[in-house]
């Protein structure tokens, strides 16, 4: 693990030379400042019955189907296209290490983007002046609902970029593969059906996958450690897996 | 890293991608300091044989070892031992030069401290010192080489592969790699691989020339000269009675002595033959006297040809492995 700083923090250093992470920042800013308004401008409308903290959390996965894909898409495939991913395994450097240290610079930024929308809060809290609005509760939780689940977003990420080496490729299979996870699911876990008896094993499978269930949860402050570790071991399985499948690519290149 | 074991060997080593035998059954060492020229022609296994020294792609079957560790169970250690510059030599677009290298050199394990010292030692030995704050995306064919070649010896590795280092870069770069690759020699093992012949023969100690995934011929490049054509020959320009006057003056200097090739005669009745002998000495004087005393013919031009390592290459690929495998021809 001794070269994992080393690529971490060339990998942070990547991205930060990089103008295209500063555009996808100025626009995931945008989109949630945008919503961020919109949900305020619900409020000054007509009092609502949850604080706005749940609301915008409740649109969580609009940036994240948008933002991880693009995000992670270049980890792997760019090298791979390039042809560096050769260079750097040639180093005495081991595959994991090379996928734990992208995946630690891909989280960092990722965290880093939701954490820049903390500046709404606070210039609500400064300038509306108006404590019910800023729920302390639900907006803490709401973040460590995104950090958690981030772990595993970025890590689907990442495994998509070690797929292919088009990055276009990547960049929709992590999309598909979000895109099944939150919205598939949930609407899955809806179904008529799934009220038969017959299905209730399903069901209740589904229910405890359900990212919008876990996300209710983190709002009202229960951290339910099950939850916790579903998303942990997803990462963990899709590190595994991203390791593999640069090491398969190898095997059949 | 044990003392006695030779830099690298290779046994019986055997890829396969997806039911095409890439390398097949390929066998060679290579001792420490000696500089070893990989010749082939494209698609030949070169890249794949390297890569699979550097434990970047698994073999299929077979043994190879680098400073007597093998690549397949201790792949860290080696990777420690060599420095590897890929085929099209691929490099980030979107760093500067000296960060690149610092970063390379970070990840091959050299220490900060010393780590800027070598940087600039080998900035000044690839020339780029004038290009170290340049992005590497920016730079020409001929410095982006010289960037890779640096990565590669940075940290002062016992083993240097690179796959064809020279292929782009004008003559005085040539000449540069050249004497940096020279500049080597003793201190690190290095196997270049190259489709420039005159440069290989130039620089390297040995020549392994492999074809279709087999080693079709390794030694010297006089070694490669003898062992391939087996015989000296000489160029004639000549005319009169080749028929009977030709063979009768041939047998008398040397029994081995034959037409190889005959040519069409040219307007004054000259034409362009090929004697080939077993004798390693030079004939050419005896051919001379003996060619020119004959009132029967008259000679116009007398040469020993040297085969050049182009046509050992040319010879040694044309024959293909099925003639390896066929027993030796007993003109050596």
């Amino acid at each position: 693990m001794k070269h994992f700083l080393t690529i971490l923090s060339h990998e942070l250093r990547m991205l930060l030379v990089n103008a295209s992470t500063y555009v996808a920042a100025v626009l995931f800013l945008a989109l949630m400042g945008f919503i961020f308004s919109g949900v305020l401008d619900n409020y000054s409308k007509a009092a609502q019955e949850t604080s706005p903290a749940t609301v915008f959390f409740q649109l969580f996965w609009i940036p994240v189907l948008f933002m991880v894909p693009l995000l992670t898409m270049k980890c792997i495939s760019e090298e791979r296209r390039l042809g560096t991913l050769e260079t750097l395994l040639t180093a005495p450097v081991s595959t994991t290490e090379v996928v734990l240290g992208k995946y630690a610079a891909s989280y960092l930024l990722y965290l880093f983007l939701w954490a820049s929308t903390g500046g709404f809060f606070f210039i609500l809290h400064r300038f509306a002046q108006d404590p019910r609005l800023l729920d302390f509760g639900p907006m803490m939780g709401g973040y460590l609902f995104v950090a958690i689940s981030g772990l595993f977003y970025v890590a689907v990420g990442l495994f998509a970029s070690s797929l292919s080496r088009n990055q276009a490729v990547a960049g929709i299979l992590a999309f598909s593969i979000l895109f099944t996870l939150i919205i598939g699911l949930n609407y899955a876990a809806g179904l008529e059906m799934m009220n038969r008896e017959s299905m209730q094993p399903v069901h209740a499978l589904l229910e405890y996958v359900r990212t919008f269930r876990h996300l209710d949860d983190f709002s009202q402050g229960i951290v339910d450690t099950r939850q916790v570790l579903f998303y942990l071991s997803g990462s963990v399985l899709m590190l595994i897996f991203s390791i593999l499948g640069i090491e398969v690519k190898l095997l059949h290149s | 890293m044990p003392d006695d074991s030779p830099a690298i060997e290779v046994r019986d080593l055997v890829k396969t991608y997806a039911g095409v035998t890439a390398v097949n059954k390929v066998g060679f060492t290579v001792a420490r300091g000696e500089i070893l020229g990989f010749l082939g022609p494209n698609g030949a296994g070169k890249s794949t044989t390297m890569r699979i020294l550097t434990g970047y792609l698994p073999a299929t079957s077979g043994m190879v070892n680098v400073c007597g560790l093998s690549v397949a169970t201790h792949g860290d250690e080696v990777k420690k031992f060599i420095g590897y510059m890929p085929e099209n030599n691929p490099l980030p677009d979107d760093m500067r030069v000296s960060e690149y290298l610092h970063y390379r050199g970070r990840l091959k394990g050299l220490a900060r401290a010393k780590l800027s010292i070598r940087l600039d030692e080998v900035l000044e030995l690839c020339d780029l010192k004038r290009v170290r704050h340049r992005i590497i995306g920016k730079l020409s064919k001929g410095f982006r080489q010289r960037v890779g070649i640096a990565e590669a010896i940075l940290a002062e590795p016992p083993i240097i592969i690179m796959d064809e280092p020279t292929i782009g870069l004008d003559p005085h770069q040539i000449l540069i790699v050249r004497d940096l690759i020279a500049g080597l020699r003793g201190r690190m093992t290095v196997i270049i691989s190259s489709h420039i012949l005159p440069e290989i023969e130039m620089t390297c100690d040995r020549v392994l020339i492999i074809n279709q995934g087999r080693v079709v011929a390794q030694g010297t490049p006089a070694d490669l000269r003898r062992e391939v054509f087996g015989h000296s020959s000489y160029a004639l320009e000549i005319s009169g009675d080749l028929e009977a006057a030709l063979p009768e003056v041939l047998a008398k200097v040397e029994p081995t002595l034959a037409i190889s090739e005959t040519g069409v005669p040219d307007a004054t009745g000259f034409r362009k033959l090929t004697l080939a002998t077993s004798r390693e000495d030079d004939l050419g004087e005896a051919l001379l006297r003996a060619l020119s005393a004959d009132p029967r013919l008259r000679l116009r031009a007398l040469t020993r040809v040297h085969p050049t390592l182009e046509d050992v290459f040319l010879a040694a690929t044309k024959r293909g492995w099925e003639a390896i495998d066929a027993p030796k021809p007993t003109s050596k």
